[in-house]
Order: structure tokens, then C-alpha cells, then sequence
């Protein structure tokens, strides 16, 4: 058997799915939703590297190179808000953290 | 053009009353800080009143004698997109008549007023009404556009109502003013309509431009229908005179004014503002002339306000209100006359109805005065004993007024009958009938209250409201005595000043205002298709011969015979009126409630508004207005807010969700957007 676009394209589709699903359910920990959100920018990276593969064109896995860059000043960012936000709130559980609505 | 006329003297003649209103109105009443005293107030109004008379006598004279006239814009007011609105005069004879009888009866009422109002708080005030009164009647009659004729139109209703609730703190004169107001409002709409078709269509307020034009305008048809526009503009027209010069459906004010001071009933409800409609439409016969149905329109209103206004007039208690019941058949028979295209019997009319119906009113109040303030006729009697002068003028005024030969009423009166047997419209046999019978029931009532007040027994002391509020007005020096007694010269001067024209002013005037050049030019008659007045004019050859031939007339017999029984029954049998009512007690009823007129009006139409008010108010204003578009609108955006706020929960993952299913909606769209 050999892996064909729509192998990789599922298994993006999967990871996705994974990562979406753990941004609902999670109502625990603010680390394990910024940990699902690399998880959804890796599955778009893999369409990415996938097309680019199957498609012949070098630009798709330039643009990853370009996405895992922001991905980790994202999490860094997020990291670093998340710690301002554990000294201020001393929690960091995300169904106390409602004080974004007007 | 005659040069005896002049701008300056004609604009003297409006203005000088109005300076004497505005001096005594200013300085006299607490307003200006009761500056001057009652002397003061009537002498600068009487003054400013009697100026006006004799430059109008003057004017009169000068028109009658040099055949000067005036016509010409004194002041322009302002220019609207080419509509000119101006203040200017047009004096020819029909004018001047009008002028003199104004100004003459207003001098009169002035003086007597010193009299009758001799102990009431509001004197001055009263002065300065009836001066700025003659000031708006002057303006009405003087103008030479529909403008300034509406001007004059509103202004004298203004006084009219300030005068019939001179009285403010009696509520009956309150409803009066009120009432008198408001349904000269329904004429005045029609009138105002009428002078919006004549701008529209003619593009001018000035009266000889319309009038130059009237023959384009009665090609013309109104437009989505097949009416004459002339006849609507009439019949517009009309119905403000029908306002003005209370004609049935709308003469319910005119009784009811009564509860105004009796000078003023005198001067403004008998004899100059009720008729200016009679002036209006004679003014406008170059219009009316071409509408035959406008004419017969005026004929059938005419005639039933002469006879059935005459009836309510039998049954009436109060000395003021028969005479104003007679004022209102009286201005049914100018009508009628107006109907039949007689214009110059009308204002003929006018005139000898203008001296003999004030005097009529003046003597009542003398009356009155002498009664000590009691207005019911069934407690008076034999009051000629006591007051002679009033007795005799009274008596004059009621023979003028029924119409007895070689009186002026006679003159006017049996032209007017002649001229609606004369008429070929439709509904002059109607008219005919109505004017005939009228003069039975006018000789009737006027004599029952002839008789009733100044003949029979002495009733003084039976009337149960005596002494209730005679303290309050009765200082004449005779102390509580019940007994009548003649009053002040102020006040009987005016009644003999006004008998005299009552009695020689018909036989005077009768051949040239009705049959000479007197309103050459100035009423415009279609001879050849309303030749009521040239038919007459082949009969009557003289003021003699007409008063002899009068005796040999049914309208003569008639008369007498209402006097006769008049006398039968109020002075040989009095118990044979009650025995009457009783037999006829349904007819009575319907008199009693002036044919439940008050009560249509009252139910139908004031209540019927309160009732559409309320449905606009309840439906319009609170449900649809306040409910729907206001609290409706807050109620939406709450709504929408709630909604929104529940959506704004403040957890990351809910916003997440809902970008994540917007990239979902958006692609599936674009997908299926690309297939």
C-alpha cells in the first residue's frame, strides 16, 4: 500500500480535529490549551509539507519553516502572558478566567 | 378717480377707531395699569368711532353725488411667488353703504354702552372690544382683496368671541364663545378653501383681477370630476358665510352669543358682523352669478333658516333670544334674496335690518336695564306704563321688522318676497313659500314679545329667581323696588337715533339702491338668465305706490294676521298658549330642543371627535407611536444585547469555537462557491 495525499491530508484533518476538541473540553489548565493550539498549526503544517510533496512546489514547506517560527514566538508570548496571569490570578484554570466579556 | 377720495382719508377711517380701541384697551384696563378713567376710555373711543362715521358720511356722500371711486393698494405686504399680498381699499357704493351703516350703528352702540355698562367692572375693556371691533368690520368691508377680507373675516370673529364671553366668570358665556368659535371655524374652513381655488386657479387675491378673469375660471371644471369649478368655489365661498351669518346647519352660535352684553348683541350679532356673509356674497356676485347651483344652493339654505329659525323664536323665554331667533330668520331672508340673485335687496335689506334690529336689541336692553337685569319675558308686563321711550322705539322697531307698510322693513322685505316669486331657479318655489310663511310667524313672536313686555298684566313679583343676583348688578338708585323705570338718556338717545332711519331709510333709499344706478358696476346681475330683479323692476314705480299696493299684498294679511293672534292669545286668552302646548307636546319638544340640533352636535360631532381623538390617541399615539416605534425600538436592542452579552461569555474556548465554526462556514461557502 502506498500513502497517497489523501493519507496525510486525513491524518491532518485528524490532528486538527484533536486539537479543536481540546480547546472545548478543556476547562482545567490554560498549558494544555496553548499546547492544542501548536497542535493545530502542526496539523496545518502537514497539509503543507503534504502538498507541497505531492504537488512538487518548494514554496509549501518554505511557508512551514515560516509558520513554526511564529508558532514558537506565539508560545513564548502565550507563556509569558500566562505567567503575568498566574501571579495576578494565582490560577490558572481556565473556567475562572471569564474577565474577557464586556 | 375722484380726487375727494383720498388714501389718507379712507386709511383714517379703520385707523381711528383702532387708535381709540388701543388707547382705552392700553391705558384704561389693568393691563396698562389703569392709567385713565372711565370717562376718558369712552370719550377717546366714541371720538375715534365718530370720526370714522363722518368720514364715512363724507365718503358716502362723495360717491353718491360725484360717483368717486377708489380702488388701490395702500401698502404691500409682501410678494410670494408672484401672489401679491397687499392692505389696500376699494371704496364704490356698496362699500360706503356699508361704511355708514357701521359706523352709525357703532356710534350708537358706543354711546349707549355708557349706560348699559354704567356699573360693570370691565368697562373699559368693553370699549376698547367695540372699537377694535368697527376697526375689523371697516377692514372687511373696505377691502379690495380676499386677503385683507379674510383678515377682517377672523378679526371680527376674535372680538366676537371676546365679547360674547365678556362675562369670563359665568360658564354659560364661557360655552358660548367657545361654541360660537368653534363653529364659525367649520365656515371658515370652507371659506378658506374657497379663497385657496380662487389663488390657485386665478393667481390673485385682488378682487378685480378675479373678477376679470371669472369668465376663464367658469369654462373650468374641478379637477377628477365633472362639478363647475365656479360652483365650488361658491359653494366654498358660502359655506363661510354660512359661518359668519348663521346660516342653518351652522347658526347654533348665534343664539347662544346672547349671553354676551346686549350692546354687543346689537352691534356685532344683529347688525354689522353677522352680516358680513350677506356683504361677501354680494361683494362676489360676478362669481356667484355664474353658478346657478351655487345660487340654488343659497336659496334652499336660505329659505329654511328663515322659516325654521322663525319658529324656535315662539317659544322662547328670553327677550334676547327671540330677537336673535327673528336676527336669524331675518338673515334667512337675505339669503334667499341673495339666492334669487337680488343682491341689492339683500344688502338693501342689510341696511334697514341693521338700524331696526339694533334698535330692537338697544330697546331690549333698555329693558333690560329697567327690569333690573331680568331677562324673562314671562315676568314683565305692562312695562310701557314705566317706560315710554323704550316702549315706543320698540314698537317702531317691531313694525319695521314685520314688515308694516311705509316702514323701512317693509321696503326690503317684500322685495325680497317679490324677488323669490320672481326667480326661476328650482328652488325658488321652495323660497317663496318659506319667505311668505315666514312673515306670519316673524309678526307672531315679535308681537307675543311685544305684547308679553309691554302690555297685559303687571308680573313683577312672581318671578322666582328675583333678588338672587339683583344686589350684585343694580345700583340705579331705585333700591330693591321691582318696578321697571325708564333709564338714562345715553341709552334712550340711541334708540330714537335709531328709530328714525327704522322708519324713513326704506322710502328713501328704496328706488335708487334697488331700481337705480345706486350699484352700477358693483353688483353684476346676469339679466338674461336670472331676471328676478328686472321683472321687478317693471312693478315697482315708487316708495308710495309699493307701500299702498303693500295693504292689497298677502304678505300684508299675513302679518296681520300673525299680530292678531299674537294678540288673541297673549293679551284676550292667555290661557290658550299652554292649553296649545299641551295638545302639541311633541312639536313643542322638538322647538323646546331647537330641533335637537345642540344635541347632534354635541353627540355626533363633539363627541364623535372625542371618541376618533381617543382612538388616535389610545391606537396612534400610545400603541403605535410610544409602543411600537419607541419602546419597540429599545425592546429590540435589549433584545439584541441580550443575546449578544450571552454570546460575550468571557471563556477563550467559546470565542475559539466560534472562529473555528467561522472558517468553517466561511470555507464550506467558498468550496461550494469554487464548484
Amino acid at each position: 500500500m502506498t500513502l497517497t495525499l489523501a493519507h496525510y491530508l486525513t491524518l491532518g484533518a485528524i490532528l486538527f480535529a484533536l486539537a479543536m476538541v481540546g480547546i472545548f473540553l478543556n476547562r482545567k489548565n490554560l498549558i494544555v490549551l496553548l499546547m492544542a493550539i501548536e497542535l493545530m498549526l502542526l496539523a496545518v503544517n502537514l497539509n503543507f509539507v503534504a502538498f507541497s510533496h505531492f504537488l512538487g512546489d518548494m514554496h509549501g514547506q518554505v511557508f512551514v519553516f515560516f509558520i513554526l517560527t511564529v508558532a514558537a514566538a506565539e508560545s513564548a508570548i502565550g507563556l509569558a502572558i500566562l505567567m503575568l496571569l498566574f501571579r495576578a490570578k494565582s490560577s490558572i484554570n481556565v473556567d475562572e478566567l471569564n474577565s474577557l466579556k464586556g | 378717480m375722484s380726487q375727494t377720495l383720498s388714501a389718507a382719508t379712507l386709511l383714517a377711517i379703520p385707523l381711528a377707531p383702532l387708535a381709540g380701541s388701543l388707547f382705552a384697551g392700553i391705558l384704561g384696563t389693568a393691563f396698562g395699569g389703569n392709567r385713565i378713567g372711565r370717562t376718558a376710555s369712552h370719550t377717546a373711543t366714541i371720538l375715534g368711532v365718530a370720526i370714522a362715521f363722518v368720514l364715512s358720511a363724507m365718503t358716502l356722500y362723495s360717491v353718491v353725488t360725484e360717483g368717486a371711486r377708489f380702488n388701490q393698494t395702500i401698502y404691500e405686504w409682501m410678494v410670494v411667488g408672484g401672489l401679491k399680498m397687499e392692505v389696500g381699499f376699494l371704496v364704490d357704493s356698496l362699500t360706503a353703504m356699508m361704511m355708514c351703516v357701521v359706523t352709525f350703528v357703532s356710534l350708537m352702540v358706543h354711546i349707549y354702552t355708557i349706560g348699559y355698562m354704567a356699573d360693570d367692572d370691565g368697562y373699559d375693556r368693553f370699549f376698547s372690544y367695540i372699537s377694535l371691533f368697527t376697526f375689523s368690520m371697516l377692514m372687511l368691508v373696505m377691502s379690495n382683496n380676499f386677503l385683507q377680507l379674510f383678515f377682517g373675516w377672523e378679526a371680527v370673529g376674535l372680538v366676537s368671541y371676546l365679547l360674547i364671553g365678556f362675562w369670563f366668570k359665568k360658564p354659560s358665556a364661557i360655552f358660548a364663545n367657545m361654541k360660537a368659535f368653534l363653529v364659525n371655524r367649520v365656515g371658515d374652513f370652507g371659506f378658506i378653501l374657497g379663497i385657496g381655488l380662487i389663488v390657485a386657479y386665478s393667481g390673485s387675491l385682488n378682487y378685480a383681477e378675479v373678477f376679470a378673469k371669472s369668465g376663464e375660471l367658469s369654462a373650468l371644471h374641478f379637477p377628477g370630476t365633472d362639478w363647475m369649478l365656479m360652483s365650488v368655489i361658491c359653494i366654498c365661498l358660502f359655506i363661510g358665510a354660512m359661518g359668519k351669518s348663521a346660516q342653518f346647519p351652522l347658526h347654533v352660535w348665534l343664539p347662544d352669543s346672547m349671553e354676551g352684553p346686549t350692546p354687543i348683541s346689537a352691534l356685532i350679532h344683529a347688525a354689522t358682523m353677522v352680516t358680513a356673509g350677506i356683504f361677501m356674497v354680494t361683494r362676489m356676485s360676478p362669481l356667484f352669478e355664474l353658478s346657478d347651483t351655487a345660487l340654488n344652493f343659497i336659496l334652499v339654505i336660505g329659505a329654511i333658516t328663515a322659516l325654521f329659525m322663525g319658529f324656535l323664536g315662539i317659544i322662547q323665554n328670553d327677550i334676547k333670544r327671540v330677537v336673535a331667533y327673528s336676527t336669524l330668520s331675518q338673515l334667512g331672508y337675505m339669503t334667499v334674496a341673495l339666492g334669487a340673485s337680488a343682491y341689492s335687496a339683500a344688502v338693501f335689506h342689510l341696511m334697514t335690518h341693521a338700524f331696526f334690529k339694533a334698535l330692537l336689541f338697544l330697546a331690549a336692553g333698555s329693558v333690560i336695564i329697567g327690569m333690573h337685569h331680568n331677562q324673562d319675558i314671562r315676568w314683565m308686563g305692562n312695562v310701557r306704563k314705566y317706560m315710554p321711550i323704550t316702549w315706543v322705539t320698540f314698537l317702531v322697531g317691531s313694525l319695521a321688522l314685520i314688515g308694516t307698510p311705509f316702514f323701512s322693513g317693509f321696503y326690503s322685505k317684500d322685495s325680497i318676497i317679490e324677488a323669490a316669486h320672481a326667480s326661476h331657479l328650482p328652488a325658488a318655489g321652495f323660497a317663496y313659500f318659506s319667505v311668505l310663511a315666514g312673515v306670519f310667524i316673524t309678526a307672531f313672536y315679535s308681537f307675543r314679545l311685544y305684547f308679553l313686555v309691554f302690555h297685559g298684566p303687571e308680573r313683577y313679583d312672581q318671578n322666582p329667581d328675583a333678588h338672587h343676583d339683583e344686589h350684585h348688578h343694580d345700583d340705579h338708585g331705585h333700591g330693591h323696588d321691582a318696578k321697571p323705570h325708564e333709564t338714562p338718556w345715553v341709552v334712550w338717545l340711541p334708540l330714537v337715533l335709531l328709530a328714525i332711519p327704522s322708519v324713513v331709510i326704506g322710502a328713501m333709499t328704496l328706488m335708487p339702491m334697488l331700481f337705480g344706478d345706486f350699484f352700477k358696476g358693483v353688483i353684476h346681475v346676469d339679466a338674461a338668465r336670472h331676471p328676478a330683479m328686472a321683472e321687478l323692476a317693471e312693478s315697482i314705480h315708487g316708495w308710495v305706490g309699493m307701500a299702498v299696493h303693500g295693504f292689497t299684498a298677502a304678505p300684508f294679511w299675513l302679518a296681520l294676521a300673525g299680530v292678531v293672534v299674537a294678540w288673541y292669545m297673549y293679551l284676550i286668552n292667555p290661557a290658550l298658549p299652554a292649553r296649545i302646548q299641551g295638545m302639541a307636546q311633541p312639536l313643542y319638544k322638538l322647538l323646546e330642543n331647537k330641533y335637537y340640533m345642540d344635541w347632534i352636535y354635541e353627540n355626533i360631532f363633539a363627541r364623535g371627535a372625542v371618541l376618533l381623538g381617543r382612538g388616535f390617541w389610545k391606537g396612534g399615539d400610545r400603541a403605535l407611536i410610544d409602543g411600537a416605534v419607541v419602546n419597540g425600538s429599545w425592546k429590540l436592542v435589549g433584545w439584541v444585547s441580550g443575546v449578544v452579552r450571552w454570546l460575550q461569555s468571557g471563556y477563550l474556548y467559546h470565542y475559539a469555537l466560534a472562529m473555528i465554526l467561522g472558517i468553517f462556514v466561511l470555507m464550506t461557502y467558498f468550496v461550494w462557491l469554487n464548484k
